[in-house]
C-alpha cells in the first residue's frame, strides 16, 4: 500500500511538474503561441482518443459517434461561457462550462446508449455513426447557436495548462476505471460477452456506463477545442472528426491507454513536421499510416501497457491489461 | 495491482515528456534557416497564405495559390517590394477550422510573415482571423463573404463584396433590367450564405415595389426538387432566386426545364455560388439564359482583367476563375500597402491596407469603415452553356 501511494504521489507530481514547466516555458517565450498551439492539440486528442478507446477498446464497444458528444459539450459549453452572463470571474465561469458540457454529453451518451447498445459490432458503429450525424444536422439548424453559420466569438479560454491537466485528469480517471471492478466488468465484455453474462455480471449497465463516461470526456474534449479556436462550427464534428480519432485509438492499440496516448500526440505532431511537405502532406500521412498497420496491424502497442517495470521487475516491459485482473 | 496503473502513469507522462521535448528541440532550429525548401534569404518581405489545398474545397485554395504566386511572381520579376524580394508561403488549412487557426499560428510565429493571405471559407477565416488579430498581422481574405469575418478586428480585411450586397444586386437587376414585379425564391436551409443571400433579396425586392410569390427551401444534398420546383411553378413567377451552389442548382435547373416544364421567360437567378464549369454538366442546356452575379468576369473589357488573364494564360495555360482573382487582388492589397507604407511594420501597414485604393481584377477596390470593399458586381449569363459577361452593377 505505502510504494503504491508512493508511486502514485510522484507520477502525479511529476505530471503536474511537467506540465507547469511546460507553462513556464511558453510564458517565457522559449515555446512560441505555434508551439503552444500544437501542443494543446495534443492534450485536446488525448482527451478524446483515451476517452474512444474506454468505449472502443476497452469496452469492446464499436462506436463511431465521438465527434458528436464532442459536439454537444462545445455547444453547450460555449452557451454557458457566450449567452449567459455570469457574474464570475473567467476561470470559474470556463470550469462551470465544461462541466455542464461534459454532463450534457454524458446524458447524451446515456440515451444513446440505452437503446443502441443492445446491437453489436457493425450494427451498433451504424447506429453511432448515424447518431453523429443526427447531433451535427441538429446544430445545424439550431438558430440560437448560428446553425449554418456557426457559433463565433467564443473567448479562447482554452490555453496549454487547461488542456493539459484536464488530459491528466483524464487519462488517471480512465487508468483508475479500468482497474476497477467496474472497469474490469467492460474488459470481461470485451472478451467474451456470454461469458460475462454467464458470470452474473449486468452487460447492459457496464455498456452504459462505459458509454456514458466516454460521452463524458468526449464533451470536455469538444469544450476545451471550441474555446480554443473560438469558432464552432458543424462542419468541424462531421464524420471524418470522430474517423480522425478512431485511427488514434486503432493505431495506438484497442485497449491500450498509453498506446491512445501515444498515437495522439504522435499524429497531431507528424501531421504538422510534415506540412514542409505541402499538398503531399496528407499522402505521407496516409500512407505511414498504412505502413503501421502492415507492421503492426494490433496497434502500435497491441492491448499491452508500455510501462517502466523495468527498474522494479527487469523481466517485461511490456505488461498485458488481459493479465492485469489476476 | 495499483502498483502498477502507477508506472502506467509515470510512463505515460515521460513519453508525453519526450515527445513534446523532441518536438521542441527539433524545431527551432527552423527560424534560423528559414523554411528548408523555400528561398528565403534575410531581407525578404514573407507574406503568409492560410489556404485549403486539401479537402472538401481543396479546387479553391489552389485556384488562389496560383493566383497569388502569379502576382509575386511579377512584383519580383519587376524588382520586388521596397526594393526587397517577395516571398509567398502557403499553409495548408486542410479545409477545416482547427487547422487554420494553427496554420496561422506557424505563418506568425515560425516563418515571421507580414501579412497573411485568406483563408477561403468564411468559417476557416473566422479561425484565423483571432489569431492575426491579437498577434496584429494584417490579413486579408480573397473569398470569404460572411460580414462577421471583418468584425472580428481591425487587422482583419476582404477582397470580396459581401453577402447582402449579392442579395442586393440580383433584386435590382431583377427589378431595373428584368422588370420582375413577382419573384420565388429558392434556399438552401444548411447553408448560411444561401439564406443570407435569400432575406437581403426579398428586403430589396420587396422595397422594389415587387411581391414575393413563393418561398421555399431544400437541404444540400437533396437531389429531387420536383415537388418544390412544381410549387414554384404554380405561383406564377416571373423570376426564381436560387442562391447555392453549382451542385445543386445544376440539378435544379435540369429538373425545372426538363421533368416540370417552366417557360423559358421565367429566369433563375442566382450567386457567385454558381461559378463552375461543373454546372453546365449537371444542367447541360437548361443552364441557358439565366443569370448569377459573380465577383469578376474574364469577359470584362478593363486593361486590369485583360493583363491579368494574359498573365495567367501564359503561366498556367487556363483560363482564372474567380478565385484566383481575388486572391490575386488580396495579395495585391498587401503588396500595395507595403510600397505605399514604406515599411512593413504592423500599424504602418494596417493603415496602408485600411487607406487601399486600387483598380484590382475583380474592380475598384475601397475599402469602407468595416475594412469590407466598396465595388461592384457582374452580372453574367449564361448563353450555350458558356458564362457570358452581361453587365457591372455599381454598389
Amino acid at each position: 500500500m505505502r510504494a503504491m501511494d508512493k508511486n502514485r504521489l510522484i507520477v502525479a507530481a511529476g505530471a503536474v511538474a511537467l506540465g507547469i514547466i511546460l507553462q513556464l516555458l511558453i510564458w517565457n517565450g522559449t515555446l512560441n503561441a505555434y508551439y503552444a498551439q500544437v501542443l494543446t492539440m495534443m492534450s485536446i486528442f488525448v482527451i478524446m482518443a483515451t476517452s474512444l478507446n474506454l468505449i472502443n477498446g476497452i469496452t469492446g464497444q464499436f462506436s463511431l459517434g465521438h465527434a458528436g458528444f464532442a459536439a454537444v459539450g462545445g455547444y453547450f459549453s460555449a452557451i454557458i461561457t457566450t449567452r449567459l452572463q455570469l457574474p464570475l470571474p473567467a476561470p470559474m465561469i470556463f470550469t462551470i462550462s465544461l462541466l455542464v458540457g461534459g454532463l450534457i454529453a454524458a446524458l447524451a451518451g446515456f440515451l444513446i446508449g440505452l437503446p443502441t447498445l443492445r446491437l453489436k459490432g457493425d450494427y451498433l458503429a451504424i447506429a453511432t455513426l448515424g447518431f453523429g450525424e443526427i447531433i451535427r444536422v441538429l446544430f445545424l439548424n439550431w438558430k440560437y447557436v448560428g446553425a449554418a453559420a456557426g457559433m463565433w466569438g467564443i473567448p479562447g479560454y482554452t490555453n496549454f495548462i487547461w488542456a493539459y491537466m484536464l488530459a491528466v485528469l483524464t487519462v488517471i480517471f480512465i487508468v483508475h476505471f479500468m482497474n476497477s471492478s467496474h472497469g474490469r466488468a467492460c474488459i470481461s465484455i470485451r472478451e467474451d460477452e456470454i461469458a460475462a453474462e454467464t458470470m452474473g455480471i449486468n452487460t447492459t449497465k457496464y455498456k452504459v456506463m462505459a458509454f456514458t463516461f466516454g460521452a463524458f470526456f468526449a464533451g470536455v474534449g469538444g469544450a476545451v477545442l471550441g474555446h480554443l479556436i473560438r469558432l464552432l462550427h458543424p462542419a468541424t464534428f462531421s464524420m471524418t472528426f470522430s474517423v480522425e480519432i478512431l485511427l488514434m485509438v486503432v493505431l495506438g492499440g484497442l485497449g491500450s491507454i498509453t498506446g491512445s496516448i501515444s498515437a495522439a500526440i504522435l499524429l497531431t505532431f507528424v501531421s504538422e513536421a510534415l506540412r514542409k511537405f505541402n499538398e503531399l502532406r496528407m499522402v505521407i500521412y496516409a500512407l505511414m499510416l498504412i505502413g503501421i498497420m502492415l507492421f503492426r496491424p494490433q496497434g502500435l502497442f497491441g492491448r499491452k501497457e508500455f510501462s517502466l517495470d523495468l527498474l522494479t521487475d527487469s523481466r517485461f516491459m511490456f505488461k498485458s491489461s488481459k493479465n492485469r485482473g489476476a | 495491482m495499483m502498483n502498477n496503473s502507477g508506472s502506467v502513469l509515470l510512463i505515460t507522462m515521460l513519453l508525453i515528456a519526450s515527445l513534446i521535448f523532441t518536438a521542441c528541440a527539433n524545431k527551432p532550429a527552423e527560424p534560423a534557416a528559414p523554411a528548408a525548401g523555400d528561398n528565403t534569404e534575410e531581407g525578404d518581405i514573407v507574406i503568409g497564405g492560410i489556404l485549403p489545398m486539401t479537402g472538401a474545397i481543396a479546387t479553391f485554395g489552389q485556384s488562389s495559390k496560383k493566383g497569388v504566386d502569379l502576382l509575386v511572381e511579377q512584383v519580383n520579376a519587376k524588382g520586388g517590394v521596397l526594393g526587397r524580394k517577395v516571398v509567398f508561403k502557403v499553409e495548408d488549412n486542410k479545409s477545416t477550422q482547427a487547422d487554420s487557426a494553427t496554420a496561422a499560428q506557424k505563418l506568425i510565429q515560425q516563418d515571421k510573415v507580414v501579412a497573411i493571405v485568406g483563408a477561403v471559407a468564411s468559417s476557416n477565416s473566422l479561425a484565423a482571423a483571432p489569431i492575426a488579430q491579437e498577434a496584429k498581422i494584417p490579413m486579408v481574405s480573397g473569398s470569404s463573404t460572411n460580414p462577421a469575418v471583418t468584425e472580428v478586428g481591425d487587422y482583419i480585411f476582404r477582397a470580396a463584396f459581401i453577402d447582402p450586397f449579392q442579395g442586393a444586386v440580383m433584386a435590382n437587376f431583377a427589378t431595373k433590367d428584368l422588370k420582375a414585379v413577382k419573384a420565388a425564391i429558392m434556399t438552401d436551409a444548411n447553408s448560411d450564405y444561401s439564406i443570407g443571400l435569400g432575406n437581403v433579396f426579398k428586403d430589396v425586392f420587396t422595397a422594389n415595389g415587387g411581391t414575393i410569390v413563393s418561398e421555399v427551401s431544400f437541404v444540400s444534398g437533396d437531389t429531387d426538387f420536383n415537388t418544390i420546383l412544381t410549387t414554384v411553378k404554380n405561383a406564377k413567377p416571373d423570376v426564381v432566386f436560387v442562391p447555392s451552389y453549382y451542385d445543386t442548382v445544376g440539378l435544379i435547373l435540369n429538373q425545372a426545364k426538363n421533368n416540370v416544364g417552366f417557360p423559358a421567360e421565367v429566369k433563375f437567378l442566382g450567386g457567385d455560388g454558381w461559378d463552375s464549369p461543373a454546372l453546365f454538366e449537371l444542367a447541360g442546356d437548361a443552364a441557358n439564359g439565366h443569370y448569377f452575379s459573380n465577383h469578376y468576369s474574364p469577359d470584362v473589357d478593363s486593361p486590369e482583367v485583360k493583363a491579368f488573364i494574359d498573365a495567367y494564360k501564359a503561366k498556367y495555360n487556363e483560363v482564372p476563375d474567380a478565385l484566383a482573382a481575388l486572391a490575386y487582388d488580396a495579395a495585391n492589397m498587401i503588396l500595395t500597402s507595403i510600397e505605399k507604407a514604406g515599411t512593413t511594420d504592423a500599424p504602418a501597414l494596417r493603415d496602408a491596407i485600411a487607406a487601399v485604393e486600387l483598380n484590382a481584377v475583380t474592380g475598384k477596390i475601397k475599402l469602407n469603415e468595416k475594412r469590407d470593399p466598396v465595388k461592384s458586381a457582374v452580372v453574367i449569363v449564361v448563353e450555350d452553356q458558356k458564362q457570358k459577361y452581361f453587365t457591372t452593377v455599381n454598389p
